[in-house]
């Protein structure tokens, strides 16, 4: 366990550096950063400036350097347009995504697993039908307008929810839909899968051969077994949505990373643009990182092989 | 069909009325899997209204009149509706139906091209890793994780902003980010075929690397290939119109579907036909792309349904 555990943290440390570097890169995406910060009006001597306060005439490796290390003490730079440091914002607006992302996970898990249960007791009814039509529709709706269609009905016309903003855990619902019900189908599937392989070995045949109640048979011998790979996908798709809250959190005007991020990539404002992409690609890498060892902890065949 | 074929035939052998053809066999599944029916009418229905759309299209849709602003669609009880513009119009006059038609195009060179991008990068590399192993599938181990920890939306949104949006920046850019799906499953798929006797056998009988993966495993997972290229166009086309709808995609006035959602979301209210509209579009084109590729799946490996 242990050899597989420093196995996968020196993969995730290599994979962060590597991330660190195409974040930091980014700045490089539109040719000169001095040219773009200048503005249109400078003149080539206030660009040959803007080149030598920022270090941009340094070798890129070099500047690269400066801001790894920079970063890895918590230092993400200065944004010129909020004037204060980077981190300071960034971590400042963390939290509200991290909520976000928490309650769609919970939303998603709690729809997903029971009807993924549900369509694997019942193979083939209409039970089965009704959860994979859910899931292919589910798959199908572009998750900004199903958030227009929830602020329609359920914020305007009916009035029962807030539209915008964080001010109580009503305001969070809405979002938490939005962003969790796309996901859905990729848990219900899989817990469906796993569900039916599971309820079909030999032990589950054994625990009823015995006699035990079908329901402690279904959530103590089965499902505990069948839930071991949603684990691992929640943990990857929770990474995901921190990343894909961006469209969610702009249309309800919450106050998270995806929106700063947003506000940042509209204006401009490279050293935050950098700064949320390493900072969500860390979030992601970590979370995997534990999901695997989660799996092997949870599933002995992994830790072997 | 089977009494076709006993029919035409004068002595039909026990066997062949047993035991139809593989292909009447998949015809019979393709035929009886209404979800792929479903799927490949409306894909086809879509793709010949985006081929055709200047001779479907009653009107320019970059024609503006702001004399016919937001005029209602057909279906509403409202004096201005009116069968001239079937689907209304949008708030600076120019015709619904017309911007609705010609959107198509966009969704659909978009999806294709991305995925045809996608496709090419990740089954490069899910194929080497697969075939090679060793080295090569760590190496490539390696790039899909690092391409997967790097947040799709935000990266495509930030990257877009700075070079500049045009359609063929939004394509390459979402082109280089999906080919994630893939490299994964081209990688598993090849490590199944990969180990089977006839490969052996081509490589026994000396064929050169190239030969035995372009004629001896290619085919054998093209299927699989099919599938995973069905789920990332449709991948890419929410893309799109998520990019679209933020304000970094196709810019305006073209006519891409994110783009009119993003343009009704302000008069939502009293129009909701404005963004009900272009939503509907694609949800349905999602989900007949996705019903296809599902369908794909059942037909070709219907022991992998459940």
């Amino acid at each position: 366990m242990l050899v597989y555990a420093l196995k996968r943290l020196g993969v995730a440390g290599l994979v962060a550096l590597t991330v660190s570097f195409l974040s930091f890169s980014l700045i490089y995406v539109s040719g000169d950063p001095a040219f773009a910060l200048a503005g249109e009006t400078a003149t080539e001597a206030d660009i040959e400036n803007i080149r030598r306060v920022y270090g941009f005439d340094r070798p890129i490796v070099v500047q690269y350097l400066d801001w790894l290390g920079s970063a890895l003490t918590g230092d993400f730079g200065h944004s010129n347009y909020l004037n204060t440091d980077v981190a300071s914002v960034i971590f400042d607006r963390l939290p509200v995504t991290m909520t976000l992302g928490a309650c769609a996970l919970a939303f998603a898990l709690a729809l997903a697993i029971p009807l993924g249960v549900l369509a694997a007791m019942r193979p083939n009814t209409l039970l089965d039908r009704f959860a994979l039509t859910v899931a292919v529709i589910g798959q199908a709706m572009p998750s900004f307008w199903f958030a227009l269609i929830m602020i329609f009905w359920l914020g305007i016309t009916w009035r029962l929810l807030p539209i915008t903003g964080t001010a109580s855990w009503l305001n969070f619902i809405m979002p938490s839909v939005a962003l969790g019900y796309y996901i859905t189908p990729a848990v219900m599937r899989l817990t469906r899968a796993g569900m039916m392989e599971v309820l079909s070995s030999d032990y589950i045949r054994t625990a009823r051969a015995k006699g035990l109640k079908p329901v402690r048979v279904l959530f103590k011998h089965a499902l505990r077994n069948a839930i071991i790979p949603v684990v691992a996908l929640s943990a990857v798709q929770f990474g995901f949505m921190l990343g894909g809250s961006i469209v969610i959190e702009t249309i309800f005007a919450i106050n998270g990373l995806g929106f700063l991020a947003w506000e940042s990539i509209q204006r401009g404002d490279l050293p935050m643009m950098q700064a949320i992409v390493l900072v969500l690609a860390c979030f992601y890498i970590v979370l995997t990182f534990v999901a695997d060892l989660l799996n092997a902890f949870l599933d002995p065949r992994i830790r072997v092989s | 069909m089977a009494d076709t074929t006993a029919s035409t035939s004068t002595a039909p052998s026990a066997d062949s009325v047993l035991a139809p053809s593989p292909g009447a066999l998949m015809r019979r599944r393709m035929f009886g899997h209404y979800g792929f029916m479903f799927g490949t009418a409306a894909l086809l229905a879509i793709l010949l209204i985006a081929l055709f759309a200047p001779l479907i299209a009653p009107h320019d849709p970059l024609g503006q009149d702001l004399a016919r602003k937001l005029i209602p669609p057909i279906w509403h009880d409202d004096p201005k509706a009116t069968w001239v513009y079937p689907l209304g119009t949008d708030m600076f006059g120019r015709d619904y139906l017309s911007r609705l038609i010609y959107g198509a195009r966009i969704s659909l060179l978009i999806g294709f091209a991305a995925m045809v991008i996608s496709g090419v990068i990740g089954t490069a590399l899910g194929v080497a890793a697969g075939y090679f192993g060793g080295r090569v599938d760590m190496v490539v181990n390696f790039i899909i994780t690092t391409r997967l920890s790097m947040p799709v939306v935000l990266v495509a949104l930030a990257v877009v902003s700075l070079i500049g949006n045009s359609l063929w920046v939004v394509i390459w850019v979402l082109g280089l980010l999906i080919w994630d799906r893939f490299a994964v499953v081209m990688r598993s798929s090849t490590q199944q075929v990969r180990g089977l006797d006839y490969v052996a056998a081509a490589q026994a009988l000396g064929c050169s690397t190239t030969r035995v993966v372009l004629s001896e495993i290619m085919p054998n997972i093209v299927n699989n290939l099919i599938v995973v290229a069905t789920v990332e166009m449709a991948h890419a086309i929410i893309l799109e119109a998520a990019l679209s709808f933020l304000g970094l995609g196709v810019q305006p006035p073209e006519p891409s579907w994110g783009l009119m959602i993003s343009e009704g979301k302000g008069l939502m209210f009293f129009e909701p036909w404005l963004i009900g509209i272009p939503g509907t579009a694609l949800f349905v084109l999602i989900l007949s792309i996705n019903l296809l590729g599902d369908g794909i799946r059942d037909v070709t490996a219907p022991e992998n349904r459940n």
